[in-house]
């Protein structure tokens, strides 16, 4: 503060304005060519790795020989459990019980869904979750980039050429080369972890608008830390691991991180928020130095993220299953597009929205994002939140975040007033993609996690908050105060605090502006007065 | 008539430079308040932050002045029968040809309209705009030095009253000061220093 008051005297007595100065430069070194790895081991010259393997679990089984310990740290993390117990709330959250407002819910889903799984053969409810062979060390170790999980495959890769859809389906998965793979083996990269992040919700970039596959090769214009012409960071280099655990997570987020920046020896060995190593003064001292007095109650991602979606690639918006199953006379699948070419609608899904270069939305988050739970009652009439968080001003501890909100039409118990999922993928009858009867559908999946189903159906508008983190833009690019300070700016939703710029008290601006106003007409009012009696004077 | 020294140099410094510092709040005052955009949100606030430690600056030294010089007691309160007379001057005799019921001296400057003016001014709206004014600039340190109970709403409030009395007091001011005297007359003493008074009496 002493600063701040010292430099502010000074520039008032010496009337100067400080002009535009110069920023340290985080750049790399450019030209610094890098090796393809700097391990210390060559897979390709293990024996071990040497073998035809037949199938994923042969891999992991010799990866285990060595790294003896490896698989009994994944059996500890998300990536294999699915599940996440909130130590706030003591909700069991976590991708295999949450209920969102994309493909509504993973159970019974799971053969397709687990194609996302760290696994090999989680298709059902007897998947033995301690294997050690059934842990898949390819999926994230991968270098080469030629291992792909089949989409339908419950985590196996195609081990022979295979279409997908696996009847008549145009895209064709080849038959992997395990041990290429296996002996090819290395860090993460912004690939593997892409593979499934980038893909949320279904395909590219439907689900989190932050991350999709222009991530993978980004320039530093898309995102200024994972630029390949920049920094080049990989997710890990945030994303830090431990014992194979990884950090940073939206289940238990961290909205404003006070722990200083991290260094060996004190840090909590989590780089997975912005001020892990920018701490929470970072910019330049500037006269008003607003930006590094808003770090208290601003996100830096809130500036930094203008737009999201920003890589080409649409990210959805809005998914409305209540118009799915809707097909030709002739029982034909149905497939509208816009005029960006973007689906529109398909028979197995409904209707859609996206959007490209999208602006977030914003709200106070402190944390402890809780998820609606199955049972939850809802309000058919209202629009249903599918996950709520804790913030506001008067909370302290919250920042202003920035959001992409899901938003859609997903199917409710009438009756019991509760969600309700659907089995969609399936080979069986009661399998939506089947039968398209929504009856079977609900009451299949309903029946599967044991959950109450009245057999009376309707669709209710649901919203998703997914806070953003990711395609942060060049400093040129963040938002300028004027963006937020505004009479409709970008915070015109967030009311409850006084925010110069877009407030003010009606009271003092009426009776303000009646008395200048008044005083101008008085003394106008006043000298004209003066000038007629002055006139009439003289002439008499 | 006579032309003689009313305003010391630093008297006429302190004069334009306030005009100009207060001038300036309030054309950038205004755009931070959402009125109109001119310098661009930010500028503004820059603007502002200098204008205001400037004023400050400013304020310091006339004080010092006014102590040291006895001038400060050119304000002191007149009583309200001459305030009256000036009501009355400026509500009828002016219309009418009547004279002025104040006559300037050195010692006298200021007619007891003036007096009450500048003593509200230097007493009420200044020290108004300066706290809430500090108020608003140290926001983030409240917790740290232990504010509590306020919010920036009624700060921002109160300043903004403010900032509406000083804009209102500077209209009749021009009026006032433009138009009161023979040629500009007072405008002149203001700039050059000497001010043509009646010796008459
Ligand atoms: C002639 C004198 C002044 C005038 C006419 C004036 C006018 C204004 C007005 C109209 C606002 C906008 C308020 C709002 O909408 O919330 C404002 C904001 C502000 N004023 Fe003043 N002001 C004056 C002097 C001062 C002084 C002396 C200080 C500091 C000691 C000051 C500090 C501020 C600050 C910090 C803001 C808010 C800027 C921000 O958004 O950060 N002002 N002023």
């Amino acid at each position: 503060m002493k600063n701040t008051l010292f430099r502010a005297v000074c520039c008032a007595l010496s009337g100067l304005l400080l002009s535009g100065s110069l920023l340290a430069s985080l750049e790399k070194p450019e030209n610094q060519s890098e090796p393809i790895s700097n391990s210390t081991a060559d897979h390709s010259k293990f024996e071990e790795l040497q073998k035809e393997f037949g199938k994923g679990p042969e891999v992991t089984k010799a990866c285990l020989g060595c790294h003896t310990e490896a698989s009994k740290q994944l059996h500890q993390t998300k990536h294999w459990n699915w599940k996440f117990t909130n130590p706030e709330t003591g909700q069991t959250l976590g991708k295999s019980t949450i209920v969102n407002n994309f493909c509504l819910s993973v159970s019974t889903n799971l053969p397709r869904c687990t194609s996302c799984h760290i696994g090999y053969g989680w298709k059902d409810d007897t998947f033995d979750f301690t294997s050690e062979v059934n842990v898949d060390c390819l999926v994230c170790h991968d270098t080469t980039g030629t291992y792909k999980k089949y989409p339908a495959g419950a985590g196996h890769p195609a081990y022979v050429d295979k279409p997908f859809p696996p009847k008549g389906g145009k895209k064709i998965f080849k038959a992997v080369d395990l041990q290429a793979v296996a002996q090819s083996v290395g860090k993460t990269s912004r690939e593997t972890c892409g593979a499934c992040h980038f893909y949320g919700g279904g395909g590219d970039g439907v689900k989190h608008g932050d991350m999709d596959s222009s991530m993978t090769n980004p320039d530093k214009q898309l995102d200024v830390h994972m630029g390949t012409d920049g920094l080049d960071f990989v997710c890990a280099d945030c994303h830090t691991t431990d014992g194979h655990e990884t950090q940073g997570s939206r289940y238990n987020i961290t909205a404003k991180d006070t722990h200083r920046i991290d260094i060996i020896g004190r840090d909590d060995k989590s780089r997975a928020s912005c001020e892990s190593c920018h701490g929470m003064t970072p910019h330049e001292e500037t006269i008003n130095d607003k930006l590094n007095d808003h770090t208290d109650r601003v996100a830096c991602q809130t500036c930094h993220i203008p737009k999201f979606a920003r890589g080409g690639k649409p990210s959805k918006t809005w998914w409305d299953w209540s118009t799915a199953g809707r097909k030709t006379a002739d029982g034909k699948h149905i497939m509208e597009k816009d005029e960006n070419g973007y689906v529109t609608y398909v028979t197995k899904k409904g209707n859609f929205e996206w959007g490209e270069n999208l602006v977030p939305e914003y709200a106070w988050l402190s944390g402890n994002i809780r998820y609606r739970e199955l049972e939850e009652k809802v309000d058919p009439e209202s629009i249903t939140a599918l996950n709520t968080f804790d913030g506001s001003y008067a909370d302290k501890d919250s920042r202003i975040w920035p959001f992409k909100v899901m938003r859609g039409k997903q199917p409710y118990d009438k009756v019991n007033n509760t969600l309700a999922i659907a089995h969609l993928f399936g080979k069986d009858k009661d399998a939506y993609w089947k039968s398209y009867s929504w009856d079977k559908a609900l009451a299949a999946a309903m029946k599967n996690v044991g959950a109450n189903f009245s057999g009376e159906y309707g669709f209710l508008e649901t919203t998703m908050h997914w806070p953003l983190a990711h395609m942060i833009a060049p400093k040129e690019e963040a938002l300028q105060c004027s963006d937020c300070h505004a009479k409709d700016g970008r915070l015109a939703s967030l009311t409850d605090f006084y925010l110069p710029g877009r407030d003010s008290n009606k009271w003092v601006d009426t009776i303000g502006w009646l008395a200048v106003v008044g005083t101008i007409g008085g003394v106008f009012t006043h000298g004209f007065g003066r000038l007629v009696a002055n006139r009439r004077r003289k002439r008499q | 008539m006579s032309s003689v020294k009313f305003y010391t140099r630093f008297e006429r410094f302190w004069h334009w430079t306030q005009a100009f510092l207060i001038i300036s709040m309030l054309i950038t005052g205004f755009e931070i308040h959402g009125t109109f955009a001119l310098f661009g949100y930010e500028q503004a606030v820059d603007l502002h932050i200098i204008f205001a430690w400037s004023l400050i600056v400013l304020w310091i030294f006339a004080i010092f002045w006014h102590l040291t010089t006895g001038e400060w007691r050119q304000y002191c309160a007149s009583c309200s029968s001459d305030i009256l007379a000036m009501v009355k001057y400026y509500s009828f005799d002016i219309f009418l040809g009547g004279g002025h019921p104040h006559h300037k001296t050195r010692a006298e400057k200021l007619n007891p309209l003036q007096r009450m003016a500048y003593l509200a001014l230097h007493l009420f709206i200044a020290p108004l705009l300066w706290i809430s004014g500090w108020l608003y600039l140290f926001y983030s340190y409240w917790d740290v030095v232990g504010i509590s109970g306020l919010s920036l709403g009624s700060v921002a409030m109160v300043h903004t009253a403010a900032a509406f009395l000083i804009l209102t007091f500077l209209v009749a001011h021009l009026y006032l000061a433009l138009t009161m005297s023979e040629k500009m007359a007072d405008l002149k003493a203001m700039l050059t220093g000497y001010q043509e008074i009646d010796t008459d009496n």
